[in-house]
């Protein structure tokens, strides 16, 4: 019974964490690294999920928390997706590694 | 250990979410990034069912499979056309990822494997309903709710603001050419 334990869920939830750092770190397209951090938002969700249902705890709780999260995440995708596009107004170019306007 | 056919469909879940994932971040072409997603998410969504939260299954469904993944396609649409080829990734940069990432896992895998977690004796006692977290999102949290339907409302006026276009703005930085609007990967 691997799905009636705590830590295969939780090693799941590292997998996708490690898969949206490395997406962070590598990406140089704006939607990419957003995307990337999409998995990482949802590896949060399965770890509040799977200590909701295991620990001693009300078991809505940990569902709450995850809603708070896709809310959270929903308002994120608009404010990031429409600064991407005003970058690609202002730069014609998503590339983060072009965006070298601060540098001085 | 025998599998059971519930061991077998959670596998089958946790491969397409591991897939999409590796797929989401690996793949050069950003429209096929963006679908991966989508199938991450899905995959996310057994998970939850195997968690006893089937609300937020269908949410997960709804809100991201269903709205933020076409979201990020029509963003997509800013991209060059597919048939260009997209630049080659620098193997240091790669590889950095790569270490970092997998130093990560490895403490994490270290950390969940030997912490000894409090669980409770009878986990799947307890009311996992919609209309229970219903109540308690409206008792307990009811100040949290109501926040996070301010955040809601403030990101969409908020998007609507930054992504407005205003008149003469069109500015082409001459620093950029051309070339460098095939996509980086």
């Amino acid at each position: 019974m691997i799905y009636n334990q705590l830590t295969p869920y939780l090693l799941v939830s590292a997998v996708l964490f490690c898969a949206g750092l490395y997406g962070i770190i590598e990406r140089r397209s704006l939607i990419g690294i957003l995307i990337a951090a999409e998995l990482i938002l949802n590896a949060a969700n399965i770890n509040f999920l799977a200590f909701g249902r295991f620990m001693d705890v009300d078991k809505a709780i940990g569902q709450i928390y995850a809603i708070f999260v896709i809310g959270l995440a929903a308002a994120e995708v608009a404010v990031g997706l429409s600064i991407v596009i005003m970058i690609h107004r202002k730069f014609k170019s998503i590339n983060v590694e072009k965006l070298v306007k601060l540098k001085g | 250990m025998p599998l059971s056919i519930g061991d077998l469909i959670f596998v089958c879940f946790v491969g397409i979410t591991f897939a999409g994932a590796i797929m989401a971040v690996s793949l050069k072409n950003i429209f096929h990034n963006a679908l991966s997603l989508a199938l991450t998410l899905l995959g996310t969504a057994g998970i939850f069912v195997f968690l006893h939260c089937e609300f937020l299954g269908l949410m997960q469904i709804l809100i991201y499979a269903g709205a933020i993944s076409i979201a990020i396609i029509f963003a997509v649409m800013l991209s060059p056309p597919l048939s260009l080829k997209p630049k080659k990734r620098s193997v240091t940069k790669v590889l950095v990822s790569l270490s970092v990432s997998t130093l990560t896992f490895v403490t994490l895998a270290y950390i969940f494997i030997r912490t000894p977690w409090p669980i409770s004796a009878n986990a799947d006692a307890g009311d996992f309903s919609a209309t229970h977290i219903g109540e308690i999102l409206i008792s307990r949290y009811a100040f949290a709710f109501e926040l996070i339907s301010i955040v809601l409302l403030v990101a969409i006026l908020g998007a609507l603001v930054i992504a407005h276009e205003e008149p003469g703005d069109r500015r082409l930085d001459p620093e950029i050419s051309l070339e460098d609007e095939r996509w980086a990967s």
